[in-house]
């Protein structure tokens, strides 16, 4: 497992390297909006990874809920803390697309745009939840909002089929047609991107590992004192397993 | 030509985001790192 991280880590730096040229070099310009349209190689898998590793918090929220596994725990806040990185570029590069193609940064009232920050402000305040809440109950809490919160993930993705909007049409499934040559450039700055997001997430998931063994450390240290659990009360309620 | 900054603004602004949130991770490794040895030497 040593080895694979650094040789996973080579592998997608060559990747990613790859899909930037593909993406400013290769793909054809648009007969329209010009070079700018390429911020859609970047904006839409950094969408889809997004959309993604909240489905996995969803699941994996489900999976604490019924068996109170800590692994799935865990493994739910490293997706909602990874999808929220991923669905920040989204919201920064969306707007920084629409300012030359639509002359506006945002369409006020737009399903898509609005939904899209919703589901962002739900998953941070999951995380600010997780971060800050020192009650016993905070997993089952977070993995609650991340049930409920993931609703807003399929209204983000359909809107817009089932709402009037200025977004562009989806480029798979969405009725649009889009040169084979740029679909192709996509789907390898996705896999790309993929494999970043696996690779963050591994990072993450050891950082949690660690967290909690320092945890851990922590109460049993407390517990082997005096008995004075001032400083085990917290790392207890978080490290519940 | 102005479109094209706008590209290269996002492209930027994508890995600059991603680079921040992996420094945190960097950093928050090390300082977890540092009280584990700290509560093993106690």
């Amino acid at each position: 497992m040593k080895r694979l991280f650094p040789i996973l880590s080579v592998v997608t730096a060559v990747l990613l390297a790859y899909a930037l040229y593909l993406a400013l070099v290769v793909a054809p310009t648009d007969a329209q909006q010009g070079d700018v349209y390429r911020i859609i190689y970047y904006h839409v898998p950094s969408a889809w990874t997004a959309f993604l590793l909240f489905l996995i918090n969803f699941v994996s929220s489900i999976v604490y809920l019924i068996r109170r596994n800590p692994k799935a725990d865990m493994l739910a806040l490293v997706c909602a803390e990874v999808g929220v990185v991923f669905c920040t570029v989204v919201l920064v590069t969306g707007p920084i697309w629409a300012r030359p193609v639509w002359g506006i940064w945002w369409a006020p009232g737009d399903i898509r745009l609005t939904s899209t920050l919703v589901m962002w402000l739900i998953y941070v305040s999951y995380l600010v939840l997780r971060r800050f809440s020192t009650s016993a109950q905070t997993q089952i809490l977070a993995a609650a909002l991340a049930v409920f919160g993931a609703l807003d993930v399929p209204l983000v993705y359909f809107s817009i089929w089932f709402f009037r909007t200025q977004h562009p049409q989806p480029v798979i499934g969405g009725g649009g047609s889009m040169d084979p040559r740029m679909l192709h450039v996509l789907l390898i700055n996705w896999l790309a991107f993929l494999c970043f997001a696996f690779l963050v997430c591994w990072s993450r998931f050891r950082l949690e590992l660690l967290h909690r063994e320092v945890e851990e450390a922590h109460a049993m240290q407390s517990l082997a004192g005096d008995g004075v659990g001032a400083r085990a009360s917290v790392p207890l309620s978080r490290s519940q397993k | 030509m102005n479109a094209v900054k706008f590209l290269f603004a996002a492209y930027i602004i994508t890995w600059v985001i991603h680079s921040f949130y992996l420094g945190s991770l960097v950093r928050r490794f090390s300082r977890l790192r540092e009280q584990l040895k700290e509560l093993q030497k106690k």
